[in-house]
C-alpha cells in the first residue's frame, strides 16, 4: 500500500492518539525511514498528539510528503482550536507542565525530529509543525 | 383516539386465544431460535408480556411508554432484552418478539368490530401498531445497552488477561507488557503487580517492555510511579525489553530512569535478579 500523500487525521480521544501514530508509522515505513528515526517521530508524534487532545481539547493531524533535492520526509502538522500557549520558551523547558505529565513533551518532541516549529495564540489556538527526512 | 380504545379490553377477554396466537404467529417468523429458547421459556416470556401490556393498557394512556404505569412492562422487556442478547439473539430477533403481536391483536380487532365504522377500526390498528413499534424499539434500545456492557466486560477480562503477573523465581516475579500501554491498562498492570509483590513475598518485580511499540513520556511517567510504589512495597524493578532504538528515543524525550537498572532482555534481568538474591543457575 502506498500511502496517499496528504491526508488530515482526527485527534479526539485516546484511540485516535494511537492511530495517529500507526499512520506515522506506516508513512515512515513507506519512505524508507530507519528504525530508529521510525521510533523517534512515532514517539514525537505521541506525545504532540497528546498535548493536541489533553492540552487542546482535540484537533488534528496533518501529513504530507516532502522533498528538498531529491531527499524525501514526512512532515506533520498537530492543530487544535484550544486555549494556546501565553509563554511558548516556558512550555519548552523540560520539567514544566501545567497538567500532571513529567512535563518533557514538547521539548522531547523538539529533540527526537529534525525540523520543529511550534505556533500558538492565546485564545486561538496552537500548531505543531514537525518533519523527519528519510 | 387512544382514549376510547378497546385494547385492555380485547388483552383481557381473549388472553387465551391471544397467546396462542402469537406463538403461532412467532413459530412462523422465522425468528424464534428453539436452539438458543425453549418452548416453555418462549410461552411464559410472552404470557407475561400480554399481562403486563394488558395492566398497562387498563390506565389509558396508549401513546407515552415513559409513564409509570408502563413501568412494569418497559422491566420486563429490558429483562427479556438482555436475556436474549446473552443468549446470542440478535436485535432484529428481539424486536420482532415484539412486533409480531401485531397481526393476532389486528385480527382479533377486527373480528370485534365486525360492523362498526371503518374509520373506528383503522383508529384501532393505527394506535395498536404504533404502541408495538415504540415497545419493539424499546427492546432494540436495551438491547444495544447490554450489548456494550459485555463488551465492557470482556475489554475489561482481556486487560486483565493480557498483563499476567508470573513468578519466575521464588522472590522474582516478571510482568511481560505487550501492545499499547494505555491509562487503564497500566492502572491493571500496577495494581496485578503491587498484589502479587504481597502474596509472593517478592523482592523482585522485572517489568519486560518488549512488547510495547512506543514509550512515551506518558508510558515513561508510567512506569516510574509502578517502580516508585513497588519500591514502597519493599520490592525491587528492573526494567528489561529495552531495545536500542528505544533506549535512544527516551534518552532524547529527556526522561530520567535514575536509580531503575534496565536491562536490554529479560533473560539479562533475570541473570540480574538471581544475583541479587544470591542465587545462581547451575
Ligand atoms: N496544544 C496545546 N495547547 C495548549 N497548551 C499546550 C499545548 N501543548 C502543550 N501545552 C502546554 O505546554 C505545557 C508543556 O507541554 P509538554 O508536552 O512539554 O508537557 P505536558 O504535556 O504537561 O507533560 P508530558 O511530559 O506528559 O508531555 C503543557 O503542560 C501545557 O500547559
Ligand atoms: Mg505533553
Amino acid at each position: 500500500m502506498t500511502p496517499p500523500g496528504n491526508e488530515r487525521v482526527p485527534i479526539q480521544s485516546e484511540d485516535d492518539i494511537v492511530r495517529a501514530r500507526r499512520i506515522a508509522r506506516t508513512y515512515a515505513q513507506e519512505l524508507g525511514i530507519g528504525l530508529t528515526n521510525q521510533t523517534k517521530l512515532v514517539t514525537a508524534v505521541s506525545e504532540l498528539a497528546r498535548n493536541v487532545y489533553v492540552h487542546g481539547g482535540g484537533g488534528t493531524m496533518q501529513i504530507e510528503i516532502v522533498s528538498n533535492r531529491g531527499n524525501q520526509g514526512i512532515r506533520l502538522t498537530f492543530e487544535d482550536h484550544g486555549p494556546g500557549i501565553p509563554d511558548i520558551n516556558l512550555a519548552m523547558q523540560d520539567g514544566y507542565t501545567t497538567g500532571n505529565g513529567l512535563g518533557l513533551g514538547l521539548g522531547g518532541a523538539k529533540r527526537l525530529v529534525h525540523e520543529f516549529e511550534i505556533e500558538s495564540w492565546v485564545g486561538r489556538g496552537t500548531r505543531v509543525t514537525i518533519v523527519m527526512w528519510a | 383516539m387512544a382514549k376510547g380504545s378497546r385494547l385492555a379490553e380485547i388483552l383481557r377477554n381473549y388472553e387465551a386465544d391471544l397467546l396462542e396466537d402469537w406463538l403461532r404467529e412467532q413459530r412462523a417468523s422465522g425468528t424464534l431460535r428453539p436452539e438458543l429458547l425453549s418452548e416453555t421459556e418462549l410461552r411464559a416470556q410472552s404470557r407475561e408480556f400480554l399481562n403486563a401490556m394488558q395492566q398497562a393498557a387498563q390506565g389509558g394512556n396508549l401513546t407515552d411508554i415513559t409513564t409509570p404505569e408502563w413501568k412494569n412492562t418497559r422491566d420486563l422487556l429490558a429483562r427479556i432484552s438482555s436475556i436474549r442478547a446473552s443468549l446470542g439473539f440478535s436485535p432484529a430477533e428481539t424486536a420482532t418478539f415484539v412486533m409480531s403481536l401485531k397481526q393476532p391483536l389486528f385480527t382479533r380487532l377486527g373480528k370485534e368490530m365486525d360492523g362498526q365504522n371503518l374509520e373506528g377500526l383503522l383508529g384501532e390498528i393505527w394506535t395498536v401498531t404504533t404502541l408495538l413499534d415504540k415497545l419493539g424499539l424499546y427492546t432494540t434500545e436495551v438491547f444495544i445497552e447490554s450489548r456494550e456492557q459485555i463488551i465492557a466486560r470482556q475489554h475489561e477480562d482481556l486487560i486483565e488477561l493480557s498483563t499476567p503477573v508470573i513468578q519466575v523465581w521464588k522472590g522474582i516475579l516478571a510482568v511481560p507488557l505487550v501492545g499499547t500501554l494505555d491509562s487503564a491498562r497500566t492502572q491493571v498492570v500496577m495494581e496485578n503487580l503491587l498484589q502479587e509483590i504481597v502474596n509472593t513475598a517478592s523482592d523482585i518485580a522485572i517489568i519486560d517492555i518488549t512488547g510495547v511499540p512506543t514509550v512515551d513520556t506518558l508510558v515513561a511517567q508510567h512506569l516510574l510511579k509502578t517502580v516508585a510504589a513497588a519500591r514502597l512495597m519493599g520490592a525491587d524493578c528492573i526494567i528489561s525489553g529495552v531495545r536500542p532504538q528505544i533506549a535512544q528515543t527516551i534518552v532524547q524525550l529527556g526522561a530520567e530512569f535514575t536509580g531503575i537498572r534496565t536491562k536490554a532482555t529479560l533473560a539479562g534481568a533475570l541473570a540480574l535478579a538471581l544475583r541479587d538474591l544470591g542465587l545462581t543457575i547451575q
